[in-house]
């Protein structure tokens, strides 16, 4: 099977369903010669020309507004928006229109359009590049947000994205684009909704998604190390919720944390969290812990950086904690 | 290389009329309707039939029903929430209208959206937007989408005096200007923004020379003016349609009411203006240049009023009449399933 990075997956889902499909069209600051800010759509504009490629100005308003537009007459647009950080300027347009018009409109429009994003951290981007923003959306009924954390469910799930008829906001993520795996080549289609296990374990549930689904991975290996077996579920998708995939999980280990780049309050995990112990409250036998990014706006030092993302090490001692009965302290600030 | 037309604001000079006799009749029973539409729409909110917002365009019926007209069947139209006359103008049945207000699932959204969101995919009347601005950005993609598919189409916008100050105004100029999309701006100017004059808000109040910011030629018409108003947007559409890219047209009108039904819009205007204004009504104006030209007669307004009354009358004992939404479809078209 061939190996691609998650930014050629994505590339080559962008290219077959683009030959495939003459609506397909994708619009976003730099996609166009600059071939993408993270170099997603390179060499596509030379491929499909300028009318499928389109450079935009730089607005984010006016750029997703396009998409919504364009996906309400016919076409059937991908919005690429540089990060997700900038999705802030755009955002009213997602929630308020693309959101809302089947809905309000009793089915006599459809908005399918695809906005991509990179969400999460990079190297040392600051405060203001590098936050985990998607949960906003998550939490908005009439729109998808899905999120592959491998390179064969960025080329699945972007396919799949592009060929559904709901406005879907599809989270990359900034330091998943050089990561390699194992893709499918042609028609590989993964359905959105769908959680998966990504390492089947005895002990603890850990549900993640994007990028700290490797970074759980890794610590799942070292709690193995410590004799405490790690059941890994990757969401792949926020909305729709596979909640049934973590349930079944966490009646068979009877414990569970969530493990996300956000920030804990009010983030993913807390709505995993809900549910779990609405659902499964007698399969626990430890509360459902959330393992996040410090409460703070990410700095700029490496060192400060690195102390406010959870780490393999940091996940590796939460952890065992719970399973030596250790009770979770309160959020902070 | 985009070229300014001319901006001239026109001073009342008369066009010559090209419209056939059916035509004006039409033109005419609109405008009585939707005005009729819009006081029965008031009194039915003040009894509590129709809830929430409810923004009207009575005093606007020229503004509303010059820009329409020129629409082909083909073109697109977005709107934003004072939109009752605008779908009315379009040709959507004023019983699913008012069943809308009413919020009855024989609405034109099935009582989802209500007055501020009406839409009539047949007649290609996109919305509806309750957010000040919200819609534009939308035309930039229809725009697009026209140009895409190689078509004629137009796309006819609605925007209004306040939303020329929110930022989507300029993105949406920008866009549609840089890529010569084939869109219509079409800018009610109504004189406020829900309690506040034009002059408060905005830096400049010749709100039509905002579009040189974005190389989009523009003019102001006389919004009371049903001849000058279709006679600019007839050309605006032309423009569009033939591939010389998007024009702005500022539209000068008044509404005789407040901001929505239940403002009074007396705390910020005087009677004074009010009856200004009332003195150029729009319907009255129509009638006057028709009747001297001896293309209509006072029994064919009075057809009208008598047609318009019939047909708001059985609007709303059709909405009246009319069930609300199941509560089990609730959740319907809240996402479209195995697409």
């Amino acid at each position: 099977m061939p190996e691609l990075t998650y930014r050629e997956a994505l590339r080559e889902a962008l290219r077959e369903e683009m030959q495939r499909d003459d609506r397909v069209i994708l619009m976003g600051e730099e996609v166009g010669s600059f071939g993408g800010s993270y170099k997603v759509s390179q060499g596509l504009v030379e491929e499909f020309g300028d009318r499928r490629i389109i450079d935009t100005p730089i607005a984010e308003e006016g750029i997703i507004g396009a998409g919504i537009g364009a996906a309400m007459t016919g076409l059937r647009p991908v919005c690429e928006i540089m990060t997700i950080n900038f999705l802030l300027v755009g955002i009213d347009q997602l929630v308020n229109n693309a959101a809302k018009i089947p809905y309000m409109f009793n089915g006599h429009a459809r908005v399918p359009l695809v906005v991509r994003t990179p969400s999460g951290a990079g190297h040392q981007l600051s405060c203001q590049h590098s936050q985990v923003l998607e949960v906003w959306c998550a939490y908005v009924p009439g729109m998808y947000v899905v999120a592959p954390g491998t390179p064969a469910d960025a080329k699945g799930m972007l396919k799949t994205a592009i060929r559904d008829d709901n406005p879907i906001l599809f989270v990359e993520n900034v330091l998943l684009y050089n990561e390699s795996g194992e893709v499918p080549a042609g028609e590989h289609l993964v359905p959105l909704g769908q959680a998966v296990v990504r390492r089947k374990g005895s002990d603890v549930t850990l549900v993640t998604y994007s990028r700290m689904v490797g970074v759980t991975l890794q610590a799942a290996e070292r709690l193995a190390g410590d004799g405490i077996d790690a059941e890994v579920v990757d969401l792949r998708s926020l909305r729709p919720l596979d909640i049934e995939t973590v349930l079944g999980s966490v009646r068979k280990t009877n414990r569970a944390a969530f493990v996300e780049e956000g920030w804990r309050s009010y983030g993913v995990g807390a709505e995993i969290a809900a549910q779990i112990q609405e659902l499964a409250f007698d399969d626990l036998d430890h509360p459902v812990e959330r393992i996040a990014g410090k409460e703070v706006p990410l700095p700029y030092a490496t060192n400060l950086e690195a102390a406010a993302t959870p780490s393999v090490d940091g996940i590796v001692e939460r952890v065992t904690g719970m399973v030596e009965g250790r009770r979770p302290v309160a959020a902070s600030a | 290389m985009v070229q300014q037309a001319e901006k001239t604001a026109t001073k009342g000079g008369r066009p010559r009329i090209h419209e056939s006799a059916d035509e004006l009749r039409h033109a005419h029973y609109l405008m009585v309707m939707i005005r009729r539409f819009e006081e029965k729409a008031f009194e039915m909110y003040t009894r509590a039939k129709i809830g929430g917002y409810c923004h009207l365009n009575i005093g606007e019926e020229a503004a509303v029903v010059g820009a329409v007209m020129p629409m082909r069947e083909n073109d697109w139209i977005i709107s934003y929430y004072r939109e009752h006359g605008h779908i009315l103008a379009r040709g959507t049945e004023p019983a699913a209208v008012m069943a809308e207000l009413y919020g009855r699932e024989t609405g034109v959204a099935g009582g989802r959206g209500g007055s501020m969101h009406l839409f009539d995919a047949e007649r290609r009347f996109l919305g509806g937007y309750g957010i000040v601005g919200g819609q534009m950005p939308l035309a930039i993609g229809t725009g697009l989408s026209s140009k895409y598919r190689q078509t004629d189409e137009v796309t006819l916008c609605f925007t209004a005096d306040g939303a020329t100050n929110i930022g989507s105004f300029h993105e949406s100029m920008n866009m549609i200007g840089l890529w010569k999309l084939p869109v219509v701006m079409y800018l009610v100017n109504n004189q406020y923004g829900m309690g506040t004059a034009v002059a408060r808000a905005s830096a400049i109040t010749d709100l039509w020379r905002k579009a040189d910011g974005y190389g989009i030629p523009s003019e102001r018409v006389d919004g009371m003016d049903f001849f000058a108003v279709k006679r600019a947007m007839e050309q605006a559409r032309e423009r569009a349609a033939r591939g010389d890219g998007p024009s702005l047209v500022e539209s000068n009108t008044y509404r005789y009411r407040g901001h929505s039904v239940a403002d009074a819009g007396r705390s910020y205007r005087t009677a004074e203006e009010i009856q200004e204004w009332r003195e150029r009504d729009p319907i009255g104006q129509f009638e006057k240049v028709v009747l001297e030209a001896g293309l209509l007669s006072e029994d064919d307004f009075h057809e009208n009023e008598l047609a318009a009354d019939r047909v708001v009358g059985e609007a709303v004992e059709f909405a009246d009449q009319s069930p609300q939404p199941a509560l089990d479809t609730l959740y319907e078209h809240l996402y479209v399933a195995d697409s």
